[in-house]
């Protein structure tokens, strides 16, 4: 596909000298931004835009949600690391991105307005030859009644484990829960707050962290545990679930998962879209059409994932949103965004690139890109509402695609536009999970999980959709120091110590 | 007549959907905890997570 004349400007450029600008710094645009400068050195620039001050490694929310970690064990600042990298960094949000310049002038950018820095509430345009879209999520609360407090954030009925100020806050209701169940019953919901949400096996480390705390502090006798989700079956993970070998057969997720639940005493409620939130109770509808009412003392409910609402204009000003963001505000890239039923769903449908097809320069990475479809079945209730998993794309997928996206960039910038397009389909990658239970060298206990590959490929692997040799799963202690060592080895990477190419995404 | 174990079972309930749930016996929850045992699938687990790395990249 030809490139429209302002690409091709701007690609003219490139010999001299080249600006990459990332949005967002979490998993995915950090590892894009970080590898692209390694590999581009100090002959072209690369910019990072991001409102956050800090970077997050988000897995152990988990443990800042049951006060076993501390805010500053999970994040570190980001300013000193770009520094350190050379990584031009602004501390705002993109608002709007101009891929064919304005009026006046052929060069594509972006607005950002500033978060920090000193520069809080100003806006400014960067200029680009290169975009990557990695913002990540909007976490929307306000899908569900009750859930936000109708700005957009949190509510006040329920807490979060998204960002470790959420954690902080979940951590300091649950100790107030924990002293009231030293005497009285307490209540305790956990899982998704909305029929579309994703992160299921964030909510699931959750509450099984809850339960071991709990038995910690003498007080699970008197707390009712019980898990809602949007998972048709307990173990789809959003992921379709999954097969493991388990004495010589292949044993669905959902058998493990509902032994887990079992074992530790845990009630669960599936196939249900929460679609009111009250103080002390949600509302919700399952998949047969029934409606109820499930009361709490305590809730964590994972928020629904849109786009973070970024704006596309053309050269004279003109919204063209549409053109390249889905109606779900994430990023159009090289997937095949077809309507079609499950059954002809394909591996094949799943990016490979993350370029836009629009516009070659820009790139998406993340859970920012547009998936073509769930890859859990699609299922609504007779009422007509979609109850369904919507895809992950968080973790070492994030990371992998990042990667690969700066490479692209990194090899068009060195030569030229008909440059490599690195791949990384997520139908052809895995990914590694652990979900862990308490925090002890010697008392917790993790779920170490393997999936090969992420989106289930039934043409290649009929059946299950997945490699039976390299999708596994099993709980105990070494899975458990197998997250406490990610932990410390993600940050290291983050934080751009020594050696820390070496350390996989 | 040594007395039977019935921890693992007490989270059961006839015919309520816990009833329809496998549940590891003490010789299982044991392992997961057995230091030694552990050990050698700390080993294990990582070349598998290892495979499934450079596998992906």
């Amino acid at each position: 596909m030809l490139y429209n004349s302002s690409v091709t400007m701007t690609l003219t450029r490139r010999k001299a000298m080249a600006r990459l600008v990332v949005m967002g710094g979490g998993v995915s645009g950090h590892t894009a931004a970080t590898f692209a400068k390694k590999w581009l050195g100090s002959d072209h620039e690369v910019v990072v835009v991001t409102p956050n001050a800090q970077w997050n490694w988000i897995p152990s929310n988990i443990w800042v949600g049951v006060g076993q970690m501390k805010k500053e064990d999970v994040v570190f600042p980001l300013a000193p690391v770009y520094e350190k990298a050379g990584i031009d960094y602004r501390q705002a949000k993109a608002v709007s991105i101009h891929p064919d310049g304005k009026a006046d002038s052929d060069t594509p950018y972006i607005t950002i307005e500033y978060t920090g820095q000193g520069k809080e509430g100003q806006t400014e345009e960067i200029t680009y030859d290169y975009l990557i879209n990695a913002t990540g999520p909007k976490l929307n609360f306000d899908a569900t009644p009750g859930l936000g407090n109708g700005k957009g954030q949190l509510g006040d009925h329920t807490v979060s484990v998204c960002t470790a100020d959420h954690a902080i806050h979940a951590n300091l209701e649950l100790q107030q829960l924990f002293e009231k169940a030293k005497t009285e019953k307490q209540k305790v919901l956990v899982g998704t707050g909305h029929g579309l949400c994703t992160c299921q096996g964030a909510a699931f480390e959750y509450i099984f962290n809850i339960e071991h705390e709990a038995r910690k502090a003498g007080v699970r006798d008197n707390l009712e545990i019980k898990w809602i989700s949007n998972e048709s079956f307990i173990g789809d993970f959003g992921i379709g679930g999954l097969h493991i070998k388990r004495g010589m057969y292949a044993a669905s997720s959902k058998l493990f998962a509902e032994s887990l639940f079992v074992e530790r005493g845990v009630d669960w409620m599936v196939g249900a879209h929460v679609n009111k939130v009250e103080e002390g109770k949600v509302h919700y509808e399952l998949l047969d059409g029934s409606t109820g009412e499930e009361e709490f003392d305590f809730a964590m409910l994972i928020p629904p994932f849109a786009g973070v609402g970024l704006k596309a204009y053309d050269k004279n000003g003109e919204d063209m949103t549409d053109k390249i963001f889905a109606p779900n505000g994430f990023l159009k890239v090289d997937a095949d965004y077809t309507a079609k039923p499950y059954e002809e769903w394909k591996a094949s449908d799943w990016p490979r690139t993350y370029q836009n097809p629009e516009y070659k320069n820009i790139f998406a990475a993340g859970i920012a890109f547009a998936p073509p479809h769930p890859i859990s079945k699609p299922m609504q209730s007779p009422n007509g509402t979609p109850i369904t998993p919507t895809p992950p794309r968080t973790g070492m997928p994030s990371g992998i695609i990042g990667k690969a996206v700066a490479h692209s960039i990194v090899d068009m910038i060195k030569n030229g536009e008909n440059a490599h397009i690195h791949e990384a389909s997520m139908a052809e990658m895995g990914a590694a999970c652990v979900a862990s239970a308490g925090k002890g060298l010697t008392d917790g206990t993790a779920a170490a999980l393997t999936v090969y590959p992420v989106v289930p490929d039934f043409e290649k692997y009929p059946g299950i959709g997945r490699d039976l040799d390299y999708t596994f799963g099993e709980i105990g202690l070494a899975g458990h120091w197998i997250k406490h060592i990610l932990h410390h080895l993600f940050i290291y990477k983050a934080k751009l110590k020594p050696g820390w190419t070496l350390i996989p995404e | 007549m040594a007395s039977v174990d019935h921890s693992i079972e007490k989270n059961i309930k006839a015919y309520e959907q816990s009833f329809e749930a496998m549940v590891p016996t003490p010789f299982v929850k044991f392992m997961r905890t057995c230091l030694i045992w552990q050990f050698i699938r700390f080993i294990i687990i990582n070349i598998k997570m290892i495979i499934v790395v450079q596998k992906s990249h």
